[in-house]
């Protein structure tokens, strides 16, 4: 077998190797047996059914919705913000400020989630939801910020000095100007911020209020039981979601960029 | 006009401010907070013990528990990276290189698995190595064993967790430095008459080292703080060095102890980083990760 041969194939047992668990859910979460593993009985969507009937899960699923959009909705403002001035800007202390705004992600998430934790139960504060919103925009808006330069970069400040120049203000300037041009950018962090604060668990365990369980943290508690098929269809659903959308996301903005070229 | 030039230079800091107010109160200060925090006691009534004791740095750096934890979960995260690196390089480079009409779809089911919860990618191991699972189905029902094995809640089964999660890391910075190296430095090398393996191992290789290198870092830190992969995959002797962050701060309410555990992580996990900073830089790991 010559290397390239060799190679490819290795990069299908890998690619393999990332999606076959992954498809194994999916397929489970249709299996009609009483119980979630092999062999299948037959197909059923009565696992669906079931989610769509348990409290606690669509409980979850409006919880985490919420916070992944209230998470989205601040770390993307203040990460674009941020971005801007990385971007657009030379100041002194740069290189030290671009570090500073990846730090949330150089310290380890338990550590983190230990500091915040501790932080507001030593100013008298108790779990709540809104901490739990604080704790994903600190390790989401870094994230934020890598994406929004990234695509920031690319982009030349040419039309927002045109518009200065013709009397509009700073102001008017970026609402008018500045900000529609960002939008893909902008679109792409949020939807970042949004899919990484939908999925985490490490933090939200240490940060959630008592009787609050976001979908992955309850998938967890449903976990010290055994695996059922219920937590396969409801690992489908998620599936749906945080693959579907960013898929949808990306045709969406391709689709919007070519409309404009055009 | 000398405000123009005033504002100019308070623009910047003004679109920072947030950004900055946000990771200093919720990070920075947090952070100091904890180095305090690890110096109290916690009293039998349940009670924090405001003072200077260096007691809990003391059980944490004597134990040999939380030793063995300690080195067990850096040989844990160091095999994860190193097979990650092992199963990613080629990966990478098969797709850097390949001339396919798939290449858009190989590359898009690079960045696929970010996309796929965690927790469900980690549970997902249990429909197949578990006893009623996939591969205990198959082995079963070609006679090859006669009672399903169990594969699970070992350390083994850990590590593969481990390296099904973060393997995309390695594959996907490996993938950006190599399609940024010229590729006429390589045919240079073979006109000069290196054999294609020699021109790998001369040019190629050691220009994607930083990928390499970044996506490593980011396997290895990642794998040393989790507690989740431990208690899903894992049994009860697999315990992480996070699993006794959580038990402390979780479940046994004890925050000065949990706060000097979690500052030992964070200092092996800094010295790894600082060396990474001092021999590749940071601007390759931002690079990476957007």
């Amino acid at each position: 077998m010559s290397g390239w041969a060799l190679l490819r194939l290795h990069a299908i047992l890998v690619y393999l190797f990332m999606f076959l668990p992954v498809g194994i859910v999916v397929v489970l979460s249709f299996n009609a047996s009483q119980f979630g593993s092999f062999p299948m009985t037959g197909l059923s969507l009565r696992w669906f059914e079931a989610l769509w009937h348990n409290e606690a899960i669509m409980r979850a699923f409006r919880t985490s919705f919420l916070l992944g959009t209230l998470t989205a909705l601040i770390s993307t403002t203040l990460g674009v913000l941020a971005s801007l001035a990385m971007v657009r800007y030379r100041f002194p202390g740069k290189q030290a400020i671009s570090t500073l705004l990846i730090a949330p992600i150089l310290v380890p998430e338990v550590v983190l989630a230990v500091a915040l934790l501790l932080f507001l139960r030593a100013l008298g504060l108790p779990k709540t939801f809104p901490l739990l919103i604080l704790g994903h925009v600190i390790f989401t808006m870094p994230f934020v910020i890598l994406v929004v330069q990234a695509r920031l970069a690319s982009m030349t400040s040419h039309v927002e000095e045109a518009a200065l120049s013709l009397g509009a203000s700073p102001v008017q300037t970026f609402f008018a100007v500045t900000l529609p041009l960002l939008g893909p950018a902008i679109f792409a962090g949020a939807l970042f911020a949004f899919t990484i604060s939908f999925d985490d668990i490490t933090g939200t365990l240490f940060w959630k209020p008592g009787g609050v369980e976001t979908v992955p943290t309850q998938i967890f508690a449903m976990l010290r039981n055994s695996i059922s098929p219920e937590i396969n269809a409801l690992g489908t659903v998620m599936i749906v979601l945080t693959v579907g959308l960013p898929l949808l996301g990306m045709a969406v903005a391709r689709r919007v960029d070519s409309g404009r070229h055009h | 006009m000398a405000s123009i030039e005033a504002r100019e230079k308070r623009q910047p800091w003004i679109l920072l401010s947030p950004a900055l107010l946000t990771i200093v109160t919720l990070l920075l200060v947090p952070l100091l907070f904890i180095v305090v925090y690890s110096f109290w006691l916690r009293t039998a009534s349940g009670a924090d013990q405001i003072g200077f004791h260096l007691d809990n740095w003391q059980e944490a750096l004597s134990d040999p528990f939380y030793r063995d934890i300690l080195l067990s979960t850096l040989r844990i995260a160091g095999i994860t990276t190193l097979l990650c690196a092992v199963l990613g390089y080629p990966t990478a480079y098969f797709v850097a290189r390949s001339r396919t009409r798939h290449k858009t779809l190989l590359l898009l089911l690079l960045v696929l698995p970010f996309w796929v919860s965690y927790i469900i990618r980690t549970l997902s191991w249990i429909n197949i190595l578990g006893v009623s699972g996939a591969l205990n189905a198959v082995l079963l029902g070609l006679g090859i064993v006669q009672e399903p094995l169990q594969m699970l809640y070992n350390e083994a089964s850990v590590i593969l967790g481990l390296v099904h999660f973060l393997l995309p890391f390695i594959v996907l910075n490996v993938y950006v430095s190599l399609i940024g190296i010229d590729r006429h430095l390589e045919s240079a090398a073979r006109s000069l008459g290196c054999n294609q393996r020699q021109a790998f191992l001369e040019i190629t290789l050691p220009l994607s080292m930083p990928g390499l290198a970044a996506g490593s870092l980011l396997c290895f830190v990642l794998a040393a703080g989790t507690y989740i992969t431990p208690l899903v995959l894992g049994g009860p002797r697999d315990a992480m060095f996070a699993n006794l962050v959580f038990d402390a701060i979780i479940t046994q309410l004890d925050w000065p102890l949990g706060s000097a555990l979690s500052l030992m992580l964070l200092a092996v996990l800094a010295v790894v980083v600082a060396v990474y900073n001092r021999f590749i830089g940071m601007g390759q790991l931002a690079r990476g990760l957007s």
